[in-house]
């Protein structure tokens, strides 16, 4: 593990899973296909901590990606007999109880003197956030400015991003599983590579192109030929797409590929459109490890499914952590009917016209009313022409507000359309619109010395 | 002469809150300098314009033949406020290369542009 750092050593690291929901035989596949020496596992996108939160409050065993444990049954013969080390944000608010989750599995799968879990905790900043706004840290909104404490009374969840440093110490201790919470996405791919080439927290460019290979890593097969516009005809066996695997060596190159014999592509092109995938200012892709400069990076084909990146330089970290809040921001809705040529989109049209009169006459107010027509303007709006010949259209129409009893009763008058609006209207056998409530991303800054992490190991 | 992005970019698209990002790529590397010439922070606005509340942003990536644009107020709210089909702006990437550059002919020629076909 922590050999002599060799120029020509190459340790693999394989994305299993780019959000909670991807494919479920993404990370047996990775550890079955060819050799790889960790697997990463993202678990967690802005909103999903405020659903595991909700679920916490209903079972204090829960609040984490349940995905995980069935993830990891499939994985077990790799870790416990090859080796292969996992690490996965899949704690979500309860890390811990859901690394009991996996010991029992283990238990039942009969490795469990093999599997050493290394829990890392002090993320979740809900149990202490009275004292933090006591002390001065208003945890404002990025983009409005705005207080926390406007929205105090309905946060269901409150997380510190937090970097790669307790992963790496819980590698260090002997985990070959890491389990956290809100940690970067980034940081699940950067950790094994700092642990196994000792690379300095403040070597800037070794650190930024761990983030670099973790950014191409983390949205699963978005690198190697899923939802790949480039040539996406041609992009071959998508039925059996290979995740992407980061080669790394310790003079921070590394070169992404997959396993030979899987689906998809791994080219320039492919690598690319997941670089500038949700990406802000190039110069200053911020962590909490390491500010990245993303012009920096360059790319070379490297042989069939493979890419070299290299070049990648970065720079300090800013005395900040990024804060993850999911507060609860109303009721929302939305329901379609279907409605067929002739003239699809004009019955659609006046169909909306008499459903908001009549929201209207019942005294009903909304934050937002939206309504798209599927099949013509939904995705690219007035630019995608008239949709005056369209075979058929789907209202789709959405409402948003304060009053959850307003929001229930807009989801009783789609139905009356059928019999009593514009002709020729089907697809409502769904039933009526489920209300939802919302809950909001509140995203924040706090000083970083106001975070300390901590890791358990457990076995 | 015309030229379609379509032709000479592909693109990939993603949310952050309420700003959609859409990065733009060159599909032949002598294609980034027209992209970046021709493909402003304006022509992107304009194309935009009744679509967004908010403003557009440029960024240049010489290194992987790309731009970088944030769109900002583009999402309805974004994340799970966001009543639009397209809530995590995923199909950015598509809508943005239905643009047609005005490229002047003999940057066009030298840099190999595909015409776009007569309509």
């Amino acid at each position: 593990m922590s050999d002599t750092p060799s120029q020509d050593r190459v340790v693999r690291v394989a994305s299993g899973q780019g959000f909670w929901g991807d494919w479920l035989e993404a990370p047996r596949r990775q550890v079955e296909g060819g050799p790889v020496d960790y697997l990463m596992l993202d678990y967690l996108a802005e909103v999903t901590m405020s659903i595991v939160q909700k679920q916490k409050e209903r079972d204090p065993n829960m609040g984490y990606a349940r995905d995980f444990i069935g993830a990891m049954e499939s994985v077990f013969p790799a870790v416990a007999e090859r080796g292969v080390k996992v690490i996965a944000n899949a704690g979500g608010v309860n890390p811990v109880a859901c690394a009991h989750a996996v010991l029992a599995a283990a238990d039942k799968a009969g490795v469990r003197d093999r599997i050493r879990i290394g829990v890392v905790t002090g993320d979740d900043l809900l149990p202490r956030l009275d004292a933090l706004l006591a002390e001065g840290h208003e945890l404002k909104h990025m983009e409005t400015g705005e207080p926390l404490s406007t929205v105090r009374d309905r946060v269901l969840s409150a997380n510190a991003y937090i970097g790669s440093t307790p992963i790496v110490e819980a590698l260090a201790r002997g985990a070959n599983v890491v389990i956290t919470g809100r940690s970067t996405d980034t940081a699940l791919t950067m950790a094994p590579l700092r642990h196994e080439f000792g690379w300095a927290a403040d070597d800037w460019n070794k650190m930024a192109a761990g983030i670099v290979a973790g950014h191409i890593l983390e949205c699963g097969a978005q690198a190697s030929g899923g939802n790949c516009l480039h040539e996406w005809r041609d992009i071959p066996d998508l039925a059996n797409v290979g995740y992407p695997i980061a080669e790394a060596k310790a003079d921070g190159s590394f070169v992404i590929t997959k396993h030979p014999g899987t689906g998809g592509r791994v080219s320039v092109p492919s690598v690319t459109e997941q670089l500038v995938y949700e990406m802000g200012d190039p110069h200053a892709y911020i962590t909490p490890d390491v500010v990245a400069d993303f012009t920096s990076i360059q790319l070379a084909a490297d042989g069939e499914n493979r890419v070299r990146v290299h070049g990648i330089t970065g720079g300090p970290a800013t005395p900040f952590l990024k804060v993850s809040i999911a507060y609860r921001a109303g009721w929302k809705a939305v329901g379609t009917l279907v409605y067929a040529w002739p003239d699809a989109l004009e019955k659609a049209q006046l169909a909306d016209r008499v459903l908001r009169e009549r929201l209207h006459n019942l005294g009903l107010s909304f934050d937002t009313i939206l309504t798209e027509y599927v099949g013509v303007s939904a995705t690219h709006g007035a630019m995608a022409g008239s949709g005056e010949h369209a075979p058929e259209v789907q209202l789709r129409i959405g409402v948003r507000g304060p009053d959850r009893a307003s929001v229930e009763r807009f989801t009783r008058e789609l139905a009356p359309l059928v019999l009593n609006g514009p002709p020729s209207v089907t697809g409502f056998a769904g039933g009526r619109p489920k209300v939802e409530e919302i809950v909001a991303y509140w995203p924040a800054l706090i000083d970083k010395r106001a975070v300390t992490t901590h890791v358990d190991i457990l076995e | 002469m015309h030229v379609r992005l379509l032709d000479i970019a592909h693109a990939r698209s993603g949310d952050k809150g309420d700003t959609a990002n859409v990065g733009v790529i060159a599909l032949k590397p002598e294609w980034y300098p027209v992209l970046r010439e021709y493909l402003t922070q304006e022509v992107v606005a304009q194309h935009y314009a009744g679509q967004i509340t908010g403003a557009v942003q440029r960024f240049e990536l010489p290194n992987l033949g790309a731009l970088n644009f944030l769109l900002h107020g583009a999402l309805d709210g974004g994340g799970t406020l966001s009543l639009k089909t397209d809530a995590q702006g995923k199909v950015f990437s598509t809508s943005v290369l239905r643009l047609v550059l005005d490229v002047p002919d003999d940057v066009a020629a030298a840099a190999g542009l595909p015409p776009a076909p007569a309509a």
